[in-house]
């Protein structure tokens, strides 16, 4: 055997990152020339293991710089920096409608990196890599809190970031899914805010009472964030995806307790009927639930269940009466929501009341529905048990692997900016002394 | 401005309305703890902790972030302040409690540009504990707190935990500890990388910790030694092995009385326990001391007929080996018992180096390194007040050149650097408390080197050291004379 095969390399910096942080995968000391084979491996927590490779060749040193030198096949291929996470799927006989969502997100998600002689496609369960490092991917920087919170009957999560603050904050909602998702918070908080991920929809209350909350709930969680010691209670803003852009919409127009420095919504539509509650706008998307639509892989479509969208102006939020920056992130291959019609007719009622100046609308082409932080593996459909169907159905979300992972990064890069700006720039004072 | 929290009935405040009572922050406390809301004062639950509209809670503190904020001790972050006024004087600093309980911190004065940011590696610090463009200066300048007691040492001695440091912004120059900060961090700093393998070894007599890189290896393989203070360190070798090496620290001085009579053998046993792993290149396993830990490298490398290292690093280099004696303990009593002739300074400091000068002259007291057969790298300060570590590497070379390996011999000297040359970005210790081993005596013993080029000596020789043991055990011939 060759003895230049042991002298193989593998150095993944940094070894431990935030999750939308890029790294730099390095092989050294290869036979110049020769083929390799990098690849990712995670297990996640529900015990599915998700692979992601590329085939490179080795340059006259040996070296193979994956941020620089493209991969000529595998799961990704180009020069694909990140490609060996974002381009993650299920190993070979898993079952179908799987999606990667870490739970726990005070732990990293662990990804081995290996390589391998050759350009490999599968098996490599039976192969002896070359040479392989462990990764860390965290959700969590240093020092970030995670508080839970449980007053005034919320199911929600708190993580301020370290240090004396105050910080602006933020609300985060997701969608239809329920449960309490924290990961963006988590990573949000990371970032500098003190995010309460929410859960609204399978909230302790409800599964305890049977009773959906009503809009007080998130204005609890407005006043709760508020007045938090830690939390500058003047800048503080929403971000909901899907089900979750439905209620940013409605507290940032209608409510008189919530005043939002700066919104976005991802995914999502202003049709709903104005005055519901969560319970009502559910029922009103079940109404038209015989527009449901089915693909030829039986995969459900549900963006139909809001088109047209309505001229009646008591079935859309009244966006003409936003007072806060909005920020519209649309994938237009959306096949689970029509996002993209309704930023449309967003951008036309902004403009006819005269406050378009606030709206900003990032649209991606063969983007899909779920657009999550940077890196997440593409789920194009999956299993869904939403809190209105009972049974788990095949969904369609959409999109093209490459184009979503894409539009994930441009998004989540923009968002951070545009939350920046909105609630810790603008005013630069002239002296902290007053601190 | 100091001030006090004032409570008050929940029942005056009504939704959205500003209830014209101050809230003020206590400055001088470091941390608020939040109440989440509960309330805080027993036996009045409708009185709440809340806060008020006015100007002062609507500004927003600057932005100050650390990238990566988990790191290895050898790998550069970026620091950088943000949101500030233009213009502004502020003060960035590093804070670490150690694991002996004492704080150390750094720190440098800087002035925002016109967009209100401050940026470490880019920016120039105009005083503090550092000066200049210095990216890892809130590391390699640490100190103790003013007020802790001198000689103190830091070492981590638990490397399975990072390093934790608090980096932190603050208002000013002169004066910037009389506010709480007006940001802070949390940064962790490793010497293990993730996967890699712990195991204490306690097997054929030899006592240490192993450390294996994750992967399948075969790896090459590093028997790590430090020197007289004894004991047992690990971190250096878990970052070695955090760099691809099966690194074995050893314990070799004190850890019971068997220590004392550590022959040869013993060292060749060590050597073995690697070379023999499954998981370790066994013509690839090399050497790597400091201080007395690279007399034991000589001495391996020029005497041993059971091990043949692929390569050794001296640090701080000593090939002091009189013929009386039979192991590390008994030959050194000579120096041991003319230590009292030392010179002390004005500070109290003892400097041992004069007496190692006056037995390395005898060249009856010298390891025959001419007997050298693989590559060398010798690594010393110039100003090393503990050993005469230039002249030994002066001596090393003249013997090695009679004996036609000098093609063997690469050597790094470094000015203005003292005897302690660790792993790059750990602070500079000029002088430290030292317990000698045979008596148990507390001396303050002076090591030499000023802590900016000392600092700049242990990042270039890392750097350094690391592509040599890359050349030598990951790619180049075992055995062969090529440097």
């Amino acid at each position: 055997m060759d003895r230049k095969q042991y002298c193989v390399k593998l150095s993944v910096q940094p070894s431990r990152g935030l999750m939308d942080e890029k790294f730099i995968v390095l092989v050294q000391n290869a036979l110049p020339g020769s083929q390799l084979t990098i690849r990712a491996l995670h297990q996640c927590e529900d015990g599915h293991s998700w692979e992601a490779f590329g085939h490179y060749t080795a340059d006259t040193t040996g070296t193979i710089n994956v941020s620089e030198d493209p991969s000529i096949g595998g799961t990704y291929s180009g020069v694909e920096q990140m490609g060996l996470l974002w381009s993650f799927r299920p190993i070979p006989g898993s079952k179908s409608g799987l999606r990667m969502r870490k739970k726990n997100i005070q732990t990293p998600m662990e990804v081995t990196i290996s390589v391998y002689q050759g350009h490999q496609t599968e098996g490599f369960a039976d192969l002896v890599p070359l040479s392989g490092v462990a990764v860390e991917r965290w959700y969590m920087a240093p020092g970030v809190r995670r508080i839970p919170v449980t007053e005034g009957g919320l199911t929600a999560a708190l993580f301020l970031p370290s240090g004396p603050g105050p910080f602006p904050g933020l609300l985060d909602l997701w969608g239809g899914g329920g449960q309490l998702v924290e990961y963006r918070a988590a990573l949000l908080a990371s970032h500098g805010f003190a995010s309460m991920a929410i859960d609204y929809l399978t909230a302790k209350i409800t599964m305890e009472t049977g009773k959906m909350v009503d809009n007080q709930y998130f204005e609890t969680a407005y006043r709760v964030l508020q007045q938090h010691p830690q939390v500058c209670g003047s800048k503080i803003a929403m971000i909901g995806l899907s089900f979750g852009t439905s209620i940013t919409l409605k507290m940032a127009v209608y409510s008189e307790v919530i005043k939002l420095s700066a919104a976005v919504c991802i995914s999502g539509s202003h049709v709903q009927p104005v005055d519901g509650s969560v319970e009502e706008i559910l029922r009103f998307f079940q109404k038209n639930g015989e527009k449901t639509r089915f693909s030829e892989k039986n995969e459900v479509i549900w963006r139909d269940l809001l088109l047209p969208i309505p001229t009646d102006p008591s079935l859309k939020v009244n966006v003409g009466r936003l007072q806060c920056p909005l920020l519209l992130v649309v994938g237009e291959d959306d096949q689970n929501w029509p996002s993209q019609e309704s930023a449309l007719d967003i951008k036309e009622m902004m403009a006819r009341a005269g406050n378009s100046h606030l709206l900003t609308v990032l649209s991606y082409p063969n983007a899909g529905h779920l657009i999550e932080p940077p890196y997440t593996p593409h789920a194009r459909s999956s299993t869904l048990k939403t809190v209105e169907i009972e049974e788990k159905v095949m969904c369609l979300w959409g999109g093209q692997t490459v184009e979503h992972s894409r539009a994930q990064e441009d998004a989540w890069k923009k968002m951070v900016v545009f939350l920046k700006e909105n609630l810790y720039g603008g005013r630069n004072p002239t002296s902290f002394s007053h601190l | 401005m100091s001030g006090v929290v004032i409570y008050y009935s929940k029942s005056l405040c009504t939704k959205n309305q500003e209830c014209g009572i101050l809230f003020v922050r206590d400055l001088k406390s470091p941390a608020l703890i939040p109440t989440q809301g509960k309330p805080i004062l027993q036996g009045r639950p409708n009185w709440h902790l809340c806060r008020l509209f006015s100007a002062m809670t609507q500004v927003v503190p600057p932005i100050l972030s650390v990238t990566p904020s988990r790191a290895l001790v050898d790998e550069k972050f970026k620091v950088l302040v943000e949101n500030l006024p233009p213009g502004y004087p502020v003060t960035v600093r590093s804070l670490h409690n150690s694991e002996d309980k004492h704080d150390w911190e750094a720190y440098g004065h800087y002035v925002s540009d016109h967009s209100g940011v401050v940026s470490v590696s880019e920016d120039l610090s105009y005083g503090g504990t550092y000066t200049g463009k210095e990216p890892m200066g809130l590391l390699w300048s640490m100190r103790p707190v003013p007020g802790s007691r001198p000689g103190l040492r830091l070492r981590k001695m638990n490397v399975c935990t990072p390093m934790l440091v608090t980096i932190s912004v603050h208002s000013g120059h002169e004066g910037f500890r009389d506010q709480a900060p007006l940001a802070s961090v949390l940064t962790e700093r490793w010497y293990m990388a993730p996967g890699i393998q712990r195991i204490t070894i306690n097997e054929q007599g030899v006592q240490g910790t192993l450390f294996i890189p994750p992967g399948p290896g075969p790896f090459p393989g590093l028997l790590d030694m430090w020197g007289g203070g004894g004991g047992l360190l690990e971190y250096r070798a878990a970052l070695l092995a955090s760099h691809g090496y099966v690194s074995l620290a050893l314990d070799y001085l004190g850890f019971d009385q068997e220590s004392e009579n550590l022959e040869l053998k013993y060292f060749e046993t060590a050597f073995n326990i690697i070379k023999d792993h499954p998981q370790v290149m066994s013509d690839r396993v090399g050497i790597f001391g400091l201080s007395l830990g690279s007399l034991v490298a000589v001495t391996l490398a020029a005497y041993s007929t059971i091990i043949k290292p692929c390569c050794i690093v001296c640090i701080s280099s000593n090939h002091y080996y009189p013929a009386q004696g039979s192991t590390v303990a008994s030959r050194f009593e000579g120096v041991t018992r003319q230590l009292y002739k030392a010179r002390v300074n004005e500070d109290n400091q003892v400097i041992w180096k004069g007496v190692g000068l006056e037995f390395i002259t005898d060249p009856s007291n010298i390891a025959e390194v001419g007997r050298i057969n693989c590559p060398t790298l010798l690594v010393n300060g110039c100003d090393d007040q503990n050993w005469p570590t230039v002249e030994t590497a002066e001596d090393v070379a003249r013997l090695m050149r009679e004996a036609g390996k000098e093609h063997l011999l690469s050597r790094l000297a470094y000015p203005d650097t003292g005897h302690l040359i660790e792993p790059p970005f750990s602070p500079h210790f000029r002088a430290t408390t030292f317990v000698i081993h045979s008596s148990k005596e507390k001396v303050l013993l002076l090591w030499g080197g000023k802590t900016k080029p000392h600092s700049d000596a242990q990042e270039d020789s890392w750097r350094k050291i690391l592509s040599f043991l890359q050349f030598h055990l990951y790619c180049g011939p075992c055995l062969k004379a090529k440097i």
